[in-house]
């Protein structure tokens, strides 16, 4: 029966559950991973945020919960400017740890 | 001249044979496989430019005063100008002027390979000698010019800053074998020469010899043992060449004609970058002039020893070492042999493999193209920010604020955000994707009806201008555009109070070559003086996105030290034409840092 609505899927994540393999390749690669605070300013100074909803912030805590698939759309869009990277409170070099994303992404497929 | 022996012919040259053979045929058959390693349009242009008079004249001319005289070595530095030129342009006249004695006194012996190298052995003067004196002379001249330049090779090894180089390269092995029989080779050819000199005839300095040193010269159980020793040198330094970094030598007539057919780098190892690797002599002036080498950091990651591991095939620090690069080309700028440090690492940048790759085809840009849409007019400007001058507002405010007191008709393009210009992506060696953002933005400017596009971002700029194409659309920066708003009276600057210095950014300077623009506009709003090192030799302030992975706490020295050179004339103001400059630089300054759109504004009324 439609009711027009329904019961929103389940968000909960079983951290006992997830793979970490990429979220540990990536802090070897980029140990400042580790540092983020997720304060935002990535997300807010972004060119790609506009146009696909891309956040270096949202990227890092996703793959922290094994939300893989969306990551990597938020990925795709990064034109790699760099402005993140300026802001970043914390100094991590963001536009690193994208291309690493990017070149550590189904390393093990490959 | 008469024959001294019938044969023409002794067991000597036998060593010499060989090292020249092995050597001709290893540079003969290396060029024609780098030419093959060339597209198809590539290989086409460089042979069509091989026949084409134009570059045939700046083919000869170029090799003749960089192979041979090493002007911009002399611009450099004279001493080490007189060094290089002295050894190669002595050596060659050496060369030549043995071939002419033979082809005027011996025409019958000129097909042997080697008799015009050993000359004076096979030889006996006659009565014409007086004939041959001029000749005499002059090889003694040039084996003395090469000889100085030996002497100064030798002191400039134990003292290299008295050639005005800080740091330098250790030489391998092979480059130490190389360079040893190099410095043989002359002092054991003036040796030889000095046995003969009473029989083949020789002038000021192997006729004294002979006769200072007539306890060693004059036993001819001597000689044999000294012309074979030279022969040895020879074959030592000629066998070794294609392994040590004397490569360049020939290597550098091979690329000098490459780069003036027009070729790019298309393949990361191979054809144009092979070539340009082999012709890194290693001299490390580099090591000087990259800005990351500041506090005797990052020293093994520039040009020198990207060519060096290259060549090593060493894939992991030809990753590291592309990867650190900022791409602010003053290695190129310095580089006496024009390696592209920037081209080269952008190229291997490129080879990497990607798990995942950017895609931009689904963006929507029909709203932005709506934006700015208008009929095409002549008079319209087209403004684009850029993403660096979106975290730098006051540059856009300035631009905004200098178009209206201009009224002029623009468009801001990227006003509520916009697309990349393609720039980083193309430096992180991601071509298809730059080529999805440039066509894109190029949609969107088409259909804007402007004439003009102004950016106030260098790093834009340069991508625009090499990579857009944008038909019946005139790309310039703002620095340019300002000037030439003054210059046709619509924007009328009045002189303030208080220096400047203008800081050329790299991408502006070296990597458009605008020098002067900025320069005239800030001489009108005020006192202009310059930086310790600028315009091709400007440093870079150490913000740059050419670089992957060295982070910002690793710039602070380089941003310093490139104000400490900037600040030098001590300017009340510093000035540049690059938000990222602007940004980077005004994290430390002890002084304001504005954008010169933003001084222009507020020298106007």
């Amino acid at each position: 029966m439609d009711f027009g609505f329904s019961i929103s899927p389940s968000s909960t994540i079983n951290l006992d559950k997830v793979d970490f393999t990429l979220y540990d390749r990536l802090c070897e690669i980029e140990p400042d991973a580790k540092k983020c605070m997720a304060c935002g300013s990535c997300s807010a100074t972004c060119t790609a945020g506009p146009w696909t909803g891309m956040s270096v912030r949202k990227v890092i805590l996703g793959i922290q919960r094994g939300k893989e698939s969306e990551a990597e759309k938020m990925l795709k869009g990064c034109m790699l400017c760099g402005k993140c990277t300026m802001v970043c409170p914390r100094g991590i070099n963001t536009r690193h740890l994208i291309l690493s994303l990017c070149r550590i992404y189904g390393e093990g497929e490959r | 001249m008469i024959d001294r022996f019938a044969s023409g012919f002794d067991p000597f040259v036998i060593p010499f044979l060989i090292g020249m053979v092995f050597v001709l045929g290893y540079c003969i058959v290396g060029a024609i496989r780098l030419v093959f390693q060339l597209d198809h349009a590539d290989r086409k242009r460089f042979l069509v430019s091989l026949i084409t008079p134009k570059t045939i004249w700046k083919n000869i001319k170029d090799i003749f005063l960089n192979c041979l005289i090493h002007v911009k070595l002399w611009k450099r530095n004279k001493l080490l100008g007189y060094m290089h030129s002295s050894i190669a342009f002595g050596w060659f006249m050496l060369i030549v002027l043995g071939h002419i004695e033979c082809f005027v006194y011996m025409p019958h012996r000129v097909k042997l390979f080697y008799y015009p190298i050993f000359f004076n052995y096979f030889v006996a003067e006659n009565e014409y000698t007086l004939r041959g004196a001029i000749f005499f002379f002059l090889m003694d001249f040039f084996l003395l010019m090469v000889l100085s330049g030996i002497v100064l090779a030798i002191i400039k090894r134990v003292r290299s800053r008295l050639f005005g180089m800080r740091r330098t390269t250790r030489p391998s092995l092979l480059d130490r074998i190389g360079l040893y029989s190099l410095w043989l080779i002359f002092p054991l050819r003036l040796l030889a020469e000095s046995f003969t000199a009473h029989i083949s005839g020789g002038s000021f300095l192997t006729i004294p010899m002979n006769m200072l040193f007539k306890a060693f010269l004059g036993d001819h159980m001597n000689m044999l043992p000294t012309w074979w020793a030279y022969s040895i040198a020879l074959c030592v330094f000629m066998c070794v060449l294609p392994f040590t970094r004397y490569m360049h030598i020939p290597t550098e007539m091979l690329l000098i004609p490459f780069r003036n057919a027009g070729l790019t780098i298309k393949h990361a190892r191979k054809g144009f970058a092979k070539a340009q690797v082999y012709s890194c002599p290693g001299c490390g002036v580099c090591i000087d002039a990259c800005p990351m080498s500041v506090k005797k950091a990052n020293i093994k990651d520039t040009t020198v020893y990207l060519n060096r591991n290259i060549r090593r095939g060493n894939e992991k620090r030809i990753e590291e070492i592309s990867d650190k690069c900022l791409l602010c080309g003053k290695c190129t700028a310095v580089c006496q042999v024009g390696v592209d440090g920037p081209q080269m690492r952008i190229a291997q940048r490129s080879i990497r493999n990607y798990g995942l790759d950017q895609d931009y085809t689904g963006f929507d840009i029909s709203a932005m193209k709506a934006s700015v849409s208008a009929e095409p007019s002549p008079g319209r400007v087209l403004y684009f920010a850029g993403c660096m001058t979106a975290l730098t507002p006051a540059i856009s405010q300035a631009m905004e604020s200098v178009f209206r007191k201009a009224g002029v008709d623009y468009a801001f393009m990227d006003k509520d955000g916009g697309l990349c210009c393609g720039r980083p992506v193309l430096m992180a060696g991601r071509f298809e994707q730059a080529r999805e953002l440039i066509r894109k933005n190029k949609e969107i400017i088409q259909a804007s009806g402007a004439s003009t596009l102004v950016l106030s971002c260098p790093i834009c700029y340069k991508v625009f201008r090499e990579h857009y194409k944008l038909e019946g659309i005139r790309v310039v920066h703002h620095t340019e555009y300002m000037l030439e708003l003054v210059k046709a009276g619509k924007l009328v600057l009045e002189k303030g109070e208080g220096s400047m210095v203008y800081h050329d950014p790299c991408e502006l300077g070296r990597g458009c070559g605008v020098y002067e623009q900025p320069r005239e506009l800030l001489r009108q709003a005020g006192e202009l003086v310059e930086a310790a090192q600028n315009r091709e030799m400007s440093i870079c302030c150490g913000g740059s996105l050419g670089s992957l992975t060295l982070g910002f706490d690793k710039r602070e020295d380089i941003t310093r030290n490139a104000l400490n050179n900037l600040v030098s004339g001590d300017p009340a103001t510093i000035v540049t034409a690059c938000p990222l400059c602007k940004g980077t630089f005004a994290r430390y300054a002890d002084r304001p840092v504005e954008d010169i759109a933003e001084t222009v504004n507020r020298h106007t009324k």
